[in-house]
Formats: structure tokens, sequence, C-alpha cells
């Protein structure tokens, strides 16, 4: 491990039993009598989590009189979607579209420039490369929000206050410490003999980068994205304090706003819940594979 | 092999030039480093958030360190970290070992034990605030009167339904980082107990909790670190109250700076959310042992 002088994280035995392909576990416990207590527990934390989530979604098709005098865990008598209309009505699209331009605008140049960090970073030598490394690993110590005080006060000088481009730039930067890491983490497991054997072949670092370090490291990068995807989409300090107007309004703040707006009528704020969460449902559905390995794989690294 | 590997990266002088990192380097550089000594600037002077910005000394330091407010929310964040991490430690582990076992069902319920990562901190707060309104929420849904408390309004209960939000909604992501974590351990141990005839809970205390060090260090370090920056959550959920009992530093820090318009306590505030911030994380990782130190740290 060339590497180890300049980086202090060590492979972890949990690394290393990666690579001996240890067998699936549940043959394991699935051998003996049942777990009855186990199973309890689980079932008991399925109701902790689904019955918020049910109240959320049957109250959303309610009307206000239904409300107001209907049992609030049995769904509507007459469901409406009046509420989701309300909802797109105000205004939702547009938060939709921000969203999505703030989640994607801070995710792809993150993932870059991250991408390329961690590969100098295990491939590359150097004082100034471990310090960058070091300074990284310091992001990941502090609780970075405790700068927004400064944040505002530059974001406010250089004119960009009340632009969606104001929560793009912290938040890229914030994300980069823990992408670096997990993507410096899968990157030391490629083999060294490829790189080799590429740069033999006369290949460049910017060429061994995308044509190999990329490909090998995928599942770290999907981890990454969605992680960090995760994030932005559902953030709302920055958009709390960087923006005021409805022409740059995200949608978790544009949840609290509804709440000032429609105050009483709950139903409309509940669905408005819904609709801002559906986007990611649809992800979670299409991908729940994909993100729960990729997260799992991520952070237990 | 190991001597193929040892030659060639003598041959491997010219790796990859440090500007691959430089893009990287720079905002982070911009947009945290900077700040960060520009909080502690901030933190010397008085600032409205609008006007010029006065070097003033340690006045703002004064202000807030005999601030009984301040004293308050270090109390209150001391007892949400301590309550969040109690609460939400044993039953993410649990529920790891759960999810991890290859039974069908559990696979099935973790499929909905996920849903919570998926909501914003806003809609979580919003769900909770309506399920728990004593008149339309839980308590008349299921017809039982103890649960038709003031749950946000009485000034003794409040902490531990902000405590058991915070759970709701981080217990997932933990779970999935137990899940991973007992997923890794190999078979064979487990085999090798069960030859010895290793009851359940043995194998539990013996096997499972051991091989898990690395990633009980992780989760915990994200839990203790992480319940700093609970910010979105308590401000749209209580919005620090009932007075002030839920008031945690980094609600205090942003009421301070950005309602009651004094940039310079605010600053000194988010220095003392940051020395705090590192010296716990650096003291978990004490704790746990030298090496393995970086991967258990993480900001947000």
């Amino acid at each position: 491990m060339a590497s180890t002088t300049q980086l202090p994280i060590p492979p972890s035995p949990a690394t290393r039993t990666i690579a001996e392909k240890p067998a699936v576990r549940s043959k394991g416990p699935g051998r003996m009598r049942p777990n009855l207590l186990g199973g309890l527990g689980g079932w008991l934390w399925l109701a902790v989590i689904i019955v918020p989530i049910y109240y959320v979604v049957i109250t959303s098709f309610k009307n206000q009189a239904g409300f107001f005098t209907s049992n609030p865990m049995l769904p509507a008598t007459e469901p409406t979607l009046d509420n989701y209309k309300l909802v797109l009505d105000n205004n939702f699209a547009r938060y939709f579209a921000n969203s999505l331009i703030v989640t994607l605008g801070t995710v792809l140049p993150a993932l870059l420039v991250s991408f390329m960090a961690a590969y100098a970073i295990v491939r590359g030598r150097g004082k100034f490369l471990s310090l960058t490394n070091n300074l990284f690993l310091l992001g990941l110590a502090i609780p970075l929000h405790a700068t927004i005080i400064p944040i505002y006060w530059m974001i406010t000088k250089a004119h960009m206050y009340d632009t969606l481009l104001a929560l793009i730039l912290p938040s890229v930067a914030f994300a980069i410490p823990v992408s670096v890491l997990i993507l410096s983490n899968f990157m030391r497991d490629v083999p060294n003999e490829l790189f080799e054997s590429m740069r033999l072949d006369g290949c460049s670092d910017w060429a061994m980068m995308w044509r190999l370090a990329l490909p090998m490291t995928k599942p770290a990068v999907i981890t990454v994205g969605i992680y960090n995807a995760l994030h932005v989409w559902n953030g709302f300090l920055f958009p709390l304090i960087l923006t005021q107007s409805p022409a740059t309004r995200v949608l978790p703040l544009s949840l609290w706003t509804f709440q000032g707006e429609f105050s009483v009528n709950i139903p409309a704020i509940l669905a408005s819940v819904v609709l801002a969460t559906l986007p990611l449902l649809v992800v979670y559905v299409i991908a729940r594979r994909q993100l729960l390995s990729g997260l799992t794989a991520g952070f237990s690294k | 092999m190991a001597v193929l590997g040892s030659t060639n990266r003598g041959v491997r002088d010219s790796g990859p030039s440090g500007w691959l990192a430089v893009p990287a380097l720079v905002f982070f550089l911009a947009f945290a480093v900077i700040p960060l000594i520009g909080v502690v600037f901030l933190s010397f002077t008085s600032w409205n958030g609008l006007g010029e910005i006065k070097l003033q000394g340690l006045a703002s330091w004064t202000t807030v360190l005999t601030d009984p407010v301040t004293g308050n929310a270090l109390v209150v964040t001391a007892k949400v970290m301590f309550f969040s991490f109690i609460v939400q430690a044993p039953v993410s582990l649990l529920l790891g070992v759960f999810t991890a076992g290859g039974q069908k069902y559990r696979a099935a319920l973790a499929v909905l034990y996920f849903l919570p990562l998926l909501l914003s901190s806003a809609a979580v707060a919003i769900a909770f605030k309506a399920l728990l309104d004593p008149n339309f929420g839980l308590g008349p849904g299921f017809n039982l009167p103890i649960l038709a408390q003031d749950w946000l309004g009485n000034s003794d209960l409040v902490l531990f339904v902000v405590v058991f939000v915070i759970a709701w909604q981080f217990v997932p992501f933990h779970t999935l980082i137990y899940q991973g974590g007992v997923r890794q351990i190999p078979a064979s141990l487990y085999e090798a107990a069960e030859i010895d005839g290793a009851g359940r809970l043995r194998q539990f205390w013996n096997i499972t909790l051991p091989q898990l060090k690395y990633t009980i260090i992780t989760s915990s370090t994200l839990m203790v670190v992480g319940s700093l920056a609970y910010f979105d959550l308590i401000f749209v959920l209580t919005g620090g109250g009932p007075g002030y009992s839920t008031r945690l530093l980094p609600l205090h820090m942003y009421l301070t700076g950005f309602k009651a318009n004094d940039m310079g306590a605010a600053s000194a505030l988010g220095v003392m959310l940051i020395v705090i911030g590192l010296g716990l994380a650096l003291l978990l990782q004490r704790l746990g042992g030298k090496n393995r130190n970086a991967s258990q740290l993480e900001g947000a």
C-alpha cells in the first residue's frame, strides 16, 4: 500500500473480506427456530413508519369539512382531488423545475470535480495532494452549516442573492468532502496492474481516468450521486437564507410557504407534502435496488 | 506478483498531476474554507445583515456568552443529542441486523422502512405537526385520549417529541449502514458458532457486535455530529418553542442572525458550533481507536 503514508485510511477488515468473497449470511440464523421477538419488533417499527405516511396520504384526499368531521385515521368517504389541484395551481411546476435545476446543477459538477480529485489523490503523490485530502477530511468533521452567515454575506456581495446559482455554488462545495471520501475509498480497490498496463499502452492519465477508473468505480459514482441528490433535493437552509422570491423557490421551501398561505387548510398542505415527495418515490420504485445497495456499499466500507 | 507490483510502482513517477484536484479544491476553498475563516472574523464585528460591517472586538462574544438563551440552547442541544443517540443507536442496530437476514418478509419490510429517507425535513415536520394535533390527529384517530396531548405545545413533552421525530427521520439511514455492516460479516463465523452450539443471543453478542465495531463508530459519529445540524426539522416543527424549549444551537444561530439581525452574535454561535463539532468528532475517533478515522466522519 504505497498510499498509506499520505492517506490515513487503511483498508478496513471489512474491505478485505469483500475481496475474499464471503458467502451470503442468510443461511446462518435462518436455520434456527424463527425469531419471534425480532419479527414482532420488525412489525412494530413498520407501524411507526407507516402510520404518519398513511395519515398524510389519506388526509390529502379529504375536503376541509371532511377533515374536521371524520375520523382522522379513516380514509375519506368522498375522496377529492381538489387539494392537489390547488397545490398544482399555486406554481408547483415552477418550484419543481427549480428543485430539478438546483439538484442537477449541484450533483453533476460535484461528481465531476470530486471524481477528478479522488483520482488524483489515489493515483498521485506529493505534498499538495495529501494536504488537499486532509483539508477535505477536515470538512467532514465540521458542521459546515455553521458558516451560513459568511456565505450569505458572500452571496449578497456577489449580487447572486435570490438566484438559483446562489444555491448551487455552496451546495457543490459542501458535497465535495463526502464525495471524495467515498470515491477514493472505492478507487483504491482498483488493481494497480490495470493502470500499469494501460500506461504501457501509452495512455494518458486523462484517458485512464475515464476509460478505466470510471467504469471500475461506477457503483461508487452512483452512490455519491444519489446521496448528494437526496441532500440537495431536500435541502432547506440554503434556500431559506439565500432566496426569497417565488421565482427561485424550491420544493422544500414551498412546503413551508404553502403552510403559511393555506394556514388552516391542512388537507391541501398535506397534498403539497405528497406532491413534493412523489418524484423521489418514483425514483425509489424504479431504482430501489440500485439506490439501497449503493448507499449500503458507500457507507459500510 | 508482489515483486512486479513494487517495481512497477517505481515507474509510476508520472502519476497524475495535482491539477486534477484543483477544481474541487477551488470550490471547497471558496465556499467552505473562506466562510470558515469568515465566520471567525464576523464574530468580532457588528453587522445587521444589510449595512456596514464594523469591527467591535469581543462585544458579540460577551453578548452571546452572557445571554442565558445561549446556555439554554447548549443544554437543549446536549439533551437532544443524548436522547437521540440512545434512541437511534440501538433501534438502528437491531433493525440493521433484522433487515440483513435473508427472509423474504424482512426484505419486504425493509423496502418500507426506508421510505422516510425520501422525505425532506420540511415535509416530515409538516406531516408530524398535523398528525400530533390533539383535535384532528392521532388521539381522536385511534380514540385514545393519551395520544391526544398537546404534544408540541407542552414544554415538558416537546423535547421528546422532537427526539422521536428525529429518530423517525434518521433511523432508516443508520439502519442501512448497519445492514451493510452485517452483510459483510463472514458467514463462516456464524457457522462455526452454530457448530459450537451458540444460541442466537450469544452469536449476536460474541460475533455480530464485535464485528460491527467500525460500523458502530461510523454510525455513532454521524449521529452525534449530525445532531449539530438539526435545523430545518425543528424550525418547521416547533420554531424553537414553546418558549425556548426546543431552541437548539443551530436554530438559535439562525434566529439570532436572520430574525434578530445580529450577525456578529450569530457568527459567534457559529464558531461555537464548529468547535463543538470538531471536538466531538475527535473525541469519538479517540474512543474508537486511531486508525480508521476518516470514513466515520460526515458533516451533514
